[in-house]
């Protein structure tokens, strides 16, 4: 199942030209506000007609220019959760919900409705309307909406953006659980690392409407050279860990990656659950030597497996510990003075509370 | 003070007459609304003149143009008269296309903004779960725009009731036919004994256009209570 996407457009004066496959699984459009990603997804939806370029899906031709062919809207078959909602408001939850099947019989077929109210949790919401709900609510109808039209292929696009950071975290959590359920690709539209970091499986960096870089989010969160392209970006490393034990008293976590263990605080999984946890470069210090009666819980033994230029006085210095490779973002000096060189035996330094829930999450 | 046979009489004729010409032009101000408020083709400027012209005309022109046209001899009376036999001109069902003729911009125009004012983005969200265009505008543009068609029959309907010159000089003046309560105000007011009688008529007159106006505040008001949820109206 693999969405192939190669467009032009000219809007005004801005240019988009992006070409980028997405298989299963979350792949991201990352990018700042007006890198052009909603542009993509309108394109891939039928709502908006680029210029020039094609758009296929599973062998099936969407859209080619060339070949003068543009399969409209309604029969593209492709969920899309927009920004803002968009449900009906004359139309009750269980009308907004139940839309898709008076116009398709594939969402007539597949009738998964009370499913889906249960993974979403709307048995509540059924009978009122939209002008009643809050944001995050009307947002996990939106969702369920688009679920159940039984699509091909789901686009989100960035569902989150209306809502306040605890509602994004509920909302969350429930598109990792629809992730998990469905078996389709998912194209989700963000500006937000946090967002990308928890969901994706491949990213695909979006700036002044050109694909600039396509990876997975370990690939992408840690090349610093790719760190003015979207608004919240921050080099770091991402790892992918398990969950092995759970302090109660203390609310800590021990979190087990290729390369040891880390504590972290507020780790919202059980044990034996994997997690994903995005460690900031300028959360990691340094040190030659073991250091003893220290507040920092996480010290992990590894090499330094390369200094980077000095910009402003920083240095951005790679880590391997294990089978990973931590970033720590240090100042010059402190390099200079510690004698910093590849090969040479170091401590990363990570505090526990900087490995907070924003960070660490179920994956 | 109970109303006299007569009475009784030009009323059900104006309410039957206004309520006809609201009806049968109801489908298609709603069609021409929705062209207006989302096709742009060349000549849309002078269509839509066209469409307001009896809200700018004199009346009594408007009604010599229906009697030129419908009349027995006009060209679309004669063909009515010779494939169906229907014949307008001097009838009660000539005074609803008077009526309807002179509402219809009011009506078009009502409706036509409420088709603007729907964000077309719902539409678009309709066309990705899979309707198509007469889907999503019988499903998502139609209800959307209900309060701006209650609005627009009663303004229609409102005028109807009113509606004096080009009935007078399309149908004239019959009573129990073309007789309309305007019609029959003027009347009275023609003979020497016909103030008392004016008075009551003109009295119904504003009854009729207070409940008119009544209930249609009412069915706006539903209506979007409906679409905005219960508590619109308070937060508002």
């Amino acid at each position: 199942m693999t969405l192939t996407v190669d467009v032009e457009h000219q809007l005004g004066a801005f240019r988009l030209k992006s070409a980028f496959e997405a298989g299963e699984g979350v792949t991201a459009l990352f990018g700042r506000s007006g890198a052009g990603k909603t542009s993509v997804v309108n394109a891939i939806a039928g709502i908006l007609r680029p210029d020039r370029g094609c758009i296929a899906f599973e062998g099936e031709v969407l859209f080619d220019s060339e070949r003068g062919i543009d399969v409209p809207t309604p029969r593209r078959r492709v969920g899309y959760v927009f920004q803002e909602g968009r449900l009906f408001p004359h139309l009750n939850v269980r009308q907004n919900l139940r839309y898709a099947r008076l116009f398709s019989p594939h969402a007539r077929r597949s009738d998964r409705f009370g499913h889906v109210v249960e993974l979403l949790g709307l048995a509540q919401l059924l009978d009122r309307r939209p002008g009643n709900l809050s944001g995050g609510e009307k947002q996990r109808v939106a969702i369920g909406r688009a679920l159940l039209s039984d699509p091909r292929l789901l686009l989100l696009d960035e569902p989150l953006a209306s809502l306040d950071s605890h509602r994004r975290n509920e909302i969350l959590q429930y598109i990792e659980l629809m992730r998990d359920e469905v078996k389709i690709p998912i194209i989700y539209v963000s500006h937000a690392v946090q967002e990308v970091v928890r969901l994706a499986d491949t990213v695909v960096l979006l700036s002044a409407g050109e694909v600039t870089a396509v990876g997975t989010a370990e690939e992408i969160m840690g090349r610093p050279d790719l760190r003015p392209a979207a608004e919240t970006f921050e080099g770091g490393a991402v790892i992918d860990a398990k969950v092995v034990e759970q302090d109660m008293e203390y609310d800590l976590a021990t979190l087990a990656f290729d390369g040891g263990t880390l504590t972290a605080t507020n780790v919202d999984a059980l044990i034996g659950e994997p997690v994903r946890v995005r460690i900031r470069a300028r959360d990691v210090s340094i040190a030659l030597e073991r250091p003893q009666r220290i507040s920092i819980q996480n010290v992990l033994e590894g090499e330094i497996a390369a200094v980077g230029p000095e910009r402003g006085g920083i240095v951005d210095v790679s880590i391997s510990v294990g089978a990973v490779t931590l970033r720590s973002r240090i100042t010059a000096r402190a390099a200079r003075l510690l004698g910093l060189a590849p090969g040479l035996k170091a401590y990363a330094l990570i505090k526990a509370v900087s490995l907070d829930r924003s960070g660490a999450s179920a994956a | 003070m109970p109303l006299t046979p007569e009475e009784i009489e030009v009323l059900q004729l104006s309410l039957k007459v206004a309520l006809w010409s609201v009806l049968v032009s109801l489908p298609l101000a709603i069609g021409i609304a929705y062209v207006l408020a989302r096709v742009n083709f060349p000549g849309k400027t002078l269509f839509d003149a066209a469409v307001h012209l009896p809200l700018v005309l004199p009346p009594v022109v408007v009604g010599y143009f229906l009697l030129l046209s419908f009349g027995r001899h006009g060209p679309i009376g004669a063909l009515l008269d010779d494939w169906f036999g229907i014949v307008v001109v001097f009838k009660w069902t000539g005074a609803a296309l008077a009526a309807g003729v002179m509402g219809f911009p009011l009506m078009v125009r009502a409706v036509r903004l409420s088709f603007e004012a729907i964000d077309r983005r719902l539409e678009a969200a309709a066309s990705t779960l899979g309707a198509g265009r007469l889907g999503v505008f019988a499903t998502v543009s139609l209800p959307l725009a209900l309060p701006g068609i209650v609005t627009g029959m009663l303004l229609s309907f409102a005028r109807g009731l009113g509606e004096f010159g080009a009935t007078i000089t399309f149908v004239s003046n019959i009573p129990g036919e073309t007789r309309t309560l305007p019609l029959a105000i003027y009347t009275y007011t023609q003979v020497p004994a016909g103030d008392e009688p004016a008075l009551r008529l003109s009295l119904i007159a504003v009854a009729l256009s207070l409940a008119a106006l009544f209930l249609s505040e009412v069915l706006v008001r539903r209506a979007s209570r409906r679409m905005f949820g219960d508590d619109a109206h308070s937060r508002r």
